[in-house]
């Protein structure tokens, strides 16, 4: 199947989300769809599958042209897209997802499972998916569930299939199989889309680049391998675009975190974090590598005062701080960036002044006795909006109307704007574009140029390495190994990520 | 990269503008409960029309609820009196829904205020009244309070769910003052029905109107209600504790991860909460019962639920909501009297603007002019 789009414009009111757009999407091909966030990638895309309808231009399918009244007939013309955010039920079975809405039926309106397994089966064998079909949605790992989505899109016999950031979710095993799964389903001829920000990715499975700029289309690379990062970034983003993180010379002071023998139970009662040392001293840059779900996120509560711990110790400038609250840590200079800005680092519904306080609400310069400092947070707030470049209108807009890269802007604002001593970051950039990323990379170095010690937690190896001055990998709640963040290698910590590092720790 | 802060005279102040409220939150905030109370009067309407109600008379029944609300000093007089506790009581719920906690327990926390305040009324014989009547609300308001906290204790320390545990405190509070009503030192002397002492002169809240007219309900309770709308808009918007309801109302995990304490939040706002209606008790029996009698928060506390949700949680809101249901009480006392309707159609009413109210896309729907169509949202 061909499709063309020709002259594609989607407005919103009187804003152009998608300007123009032609494109050329071809059976057994790669189409990477490369744009920061916000650029119009998954706007043009929800017009091609049906969900808006375009302003302008239109599209043709196989030389035909067509027009979408909903979802629903572009399924039937067979255009599939697997969403981001996935939509499936936790408690159903694999089979019972896939067929959820088209569900074959015997008499009397029998729901014929056996015949939606069987036909799981055949999907899984003709594109080596391995999806147990009476797995329940909830046990089984975010990278299988993305493979149900998959499932659930061939099923409806979809000839193209669009994938929405579909690596975003994925850890880097992950990462790998899926895109063995897109190669195959290349192979057996079904036209590929293929959105995202992330550069790597895109040279490594694209067959044909499309990079997109404010709703329109600015560059085109047939040959993935002829064009070089700093190209495409250039082009997304469009001006150039420094993936060194600029920061002085290593040079490490005092101690400032000294954890001993840590450990950390999870709400099961299970071990989390298994009997964890370390030192984060005063400006230096530590970096925690590993998959996600070995225990950094226990790691980062226990730390921070949101988790109680189980067993060792925690100083901090030589003071033991094990039983103190989150509170108290904020008092001694602690920063947090949290992991899941939506729901934890942010209260989407305030503003963006009352983000910026919302944990430095009680501090003497917020609030006279028990009344709030509304002036100061304000003249603050807009400071800080300025100072680190948040792009907003007002300090009184929700944080929710803001992109994902301002949120975490708002954060990093917050935690970094007051005179800090210890900053944990978390996925500081999970999601983010090319723009935002240098962005706040650059004053995470920053403030540990001005001496703070940083820890710095991530599941992206290519943060870790460029943000680092020593590298801690942490494998089923243990650090299992320690690299000289100058000169660690690359694939010896993504081997000590899976667990199979057999050099000795540092 | 590094740049240095900018000082501070090169802030924008562009940052600083509030934009005006758009449209859809005006049409959200005005135009819904206004659509949602033209459609249940309708409504109500029909039911009468649908049980064999002349038209004529459905057109009396509500010039008498017109007249019976504002027609008269006497019809205002009975709206306002009828007006301070259920939006005392509804601020209380109001309060609890900001600090995410749906408070069931008014009834119950009205009850045990209205009780406490009782006994301090009836005893202290001898107490000038500028002592006594604040002495019986503050009993009042600390005894629902206290009540209240407990399931709020509940909640932070086990995590057992408001909901039930209010509805069970209501339950246990039901019996609970039907049995204190037979106690020997309680129980009104000569009488054997569970009726309470009355309370004394002094602890009664003055009434403010009788140079009008002496028949004149209205008391004092009045300002007390309008000192509290205020004090809960300084208390939600002002103040740290407000910033950290309403923290905790919209994100528990945010706002724990701010460092703020979710026990003692929770406890403080049902604590609150319970507070406010237990004021609404002690307004009730020292302003308008003058003693206690079985169920005698005459299912208040219910309604304000529905006034807290009217009022959108916003203690303005409740104001107006609570003066709209009053007067759709006192109206419907004349409605009775007028036209011979019985006034659980205004019941009938309440209930249909709840229902309104919480479902705003009925309301687009059914009027789709006075509403701008929705502009679809740009995803990304």
């Amino acid at each position: 199947m061909a499709v063309e789009l020709r002259g594609i414009t989607k407005r919103f009111g009187s804003f152009a989300a998608v300007k123009g757009v032609n494109l050329q999407i071809r059976a057994g091909k790669v189409l990477g769809l490369l744009g920061e966030n916000g650029a119009g990638k998954s706007t043009l895309m929800n017009v091609l599958c049906g969900l808006y309808a375009q302003t302008e231009g239109e599209i043709l399918i196989d030389g035909k042209p067509v027009r979408f009244n909903g979802p629903g007939e572009a399924i039937r013309a067979g255009i599939g897209m697997v969403h981001q955010h996935f939509m499936l039920i936790p408690v159903f079975t694999v089979a019972e997802n896939v067929v959820l809405g088209v569900e074959p039926t015997g008499r009397f309106d029998h729901l014929d499972l056996d015949q939606a397994r069987a036909q799981v089966r055949e999907i899984n064998d003709s594109y080596g998916l391995e999806v147990d079909p009476d797995a329940l949605i909830e046990t089984l790992p975010v990278g299988v569930q993305q493979r149900v989505e998959i499932i659930k899109v061939l099923f409806r016999s979809a000839d193209l299939v669009i994938f929405d950031e579909p690596t975003a979710v994925l850890t880097p095993q992950e990462v790998v199989e899926f895109f063995e799964i897109v190669r195959s389903l290349r192979d057996s001829g079904k036209a590929i889309v293929f959105i995202t920000h992330k550069l790597g990715e895109i040279r490594e499975i694209s067959d044909h680049i499309a990079v997109l700029r404010r709703g329109e289309i600015v560059g085109h690379a047939d040959h993935p391998d002829a064009v070089s990062e700093a190209d495409l970034a250039e082009m997304m983003v469009g001006r150039p675009v420094s993936f060194d993180v600029e920061k002085n010379p290593h040079k490490p002071g005092a101690p400032l975190l000294e954890v001993a023998d840590l450990t950390v139970l999870n709400e099961n009662d299970d071990i989390a974090v298994d009997d964890v040392s370390m030192i984060v001293r005063s400006g230096e840059i530590v970096g925690i590598a590993g998959v996600q779900g070995n225990g950094q996120s226990a790691l980062v509560e226990a730390l921070t005062g949101l988790t109680r711990v189980a067993g060792g110790t925690v100083l901090f400038k030589g003071r033991d701080i094990t039983r103190a609250s989150a509170r108290d840590r904020h008092r001694m200079g602690f920063a947090h960036i949290p992991e899941d800005r939506q729901r934890t680092g942010l209260i989407p519904a305030f503003t963006i002044a009352e983000n910026m306080v919302l944990d430095s609400y009680y501090d003497d310069r917020f609030s006279r006795g028990p009344t709030m400092l509304w002036r100061v947070v304000n003249q603050a707030a807009a400071q800080a909006v300025q100072d680190f470049d948040v792009r907003a209108g007002s300090i009184f807009d929700a944080v929710s109307t803001l992109s994902g890269g301002n949120q975490q802007k708002v954060i990093v604002a917050r935690e970094l704007s007051r005179d800090t001593e210890f900053l944990i970051a978390s996925q500081p950039t999970r999601g983010l574009d090319v723009g935002s990323i240098e962005y706040i990379h650059s004053r995470i170095a920053q403030a540990r140029d001005e001496g703070d010690g940083v820890l710095i937690v991530s599941s992206e190896l290519d943060e870790i390495l460029a943000l680092s001055d020593r590298i801690l990998v942490m494998f089923k709640g243990k650090i299992v190994a320690e690299f000289d963040g100058a000169t660690a290698d690359k694939s010896e910590v993504g081997l000590a990520m899976a667990g199979r590092y057999e050099g000795a720790a540092a | 990269m590094n740049d240095e802060p900018k000082p501070a005279e090169g802030l924008s102040e562009a940052f600083l503008k509030r934009a005006a409220p758009d449209r859809a939150a005006m049409e959200d905030l005005i135009v819904v409960p206004f659509f949602a109370v033209v459609v249940a009067l309708l409504l109500g309407a029909l039911a009468m029309l649908a049980t064999n109600v002349d038209l004529a008379t459905v057109g009396r029944s509500y010039v008498a609820l017109l007249v019976g609300s504002v027609g008269s000093f006497n019809a205002i007089s009975e709206t306002l009196t009828a007006a301070i506790p259920l939006t005392l009581a509804g601020l209380g719920i109001a309060l609890g829904f900001r600090a995410g906690m749906f408070n069931i327990g008014a009834e119950g926390q009205l009850l045990i205020g209205g009780m406490a305040a009782v006994i301090a009324g009836f005893s202290f014989a001898g107490l000038p009244a500028v002592v006594h009547v604040p002495l019986v609300l503050l009993v009042g308001a600390m005894a629902g309070g206290l009540y209240a906290a407990i399931a709020g204790w509940l909640r932070a320390a086990t995590g057992a769910h408001e909901v039930i545990t209010t509805i069970m405190l209501n339950l246990i509070s039901y019996r609970l003052v039907d049995y204190m009503l037979r106690l020997d030192f309680i129980q009104r002397e000569g009488r054997s029905d569970p009726i309470s002492k009355s309370v004394l002169g002094s602890a009664e809240l003055p009434r403010i109107l009788t140079w009008l007219d002496p028949n004149l309900r209205l008391h004092a309770g009045v300002f007390l209600m309008i000192a509290a709308v205020i004090f809960i808009h300084w208390l939600l918007f002002r103040t740290r504790l407000g910033f950290e309801f309403r923290a905790s109302g919209e994100s528990p995990d945010a706002a724990r991860y701010a460092g703020m304490r979710a026990g003692l939040i929770i406890v403080l706002a049902m604590g609150m909460a319970g507070a406010l209606s237990g004021l609404a008790g002690a307004n009730q029996v020292s302003g308008v019962l003058g003693r206690a009698s079985p169920g005698f928060s005459a299912g208040i506390g219910f309604d304000a639920i529905a006034v807290a949700l009217l009022g959108r949680s916003h203690p303005w809101g409740v104001l107006l909501a609570g003066l709209l249901f009053g007067a759709l009480e006192a109206g419907g006392r004349q409605m009775q009297v007028d036209a011979g309707v019985s006034i659980d159609l205004i019941s009938i009413i309440q209930a249909l603007i709840i229902v309104f109210i919480a479902a705003p896309l009925l309301v687009r729907r059914l009027f789709p002019w006075g509403f701008r169509k929705p502009a679809p949202v740009a995803k990304e």
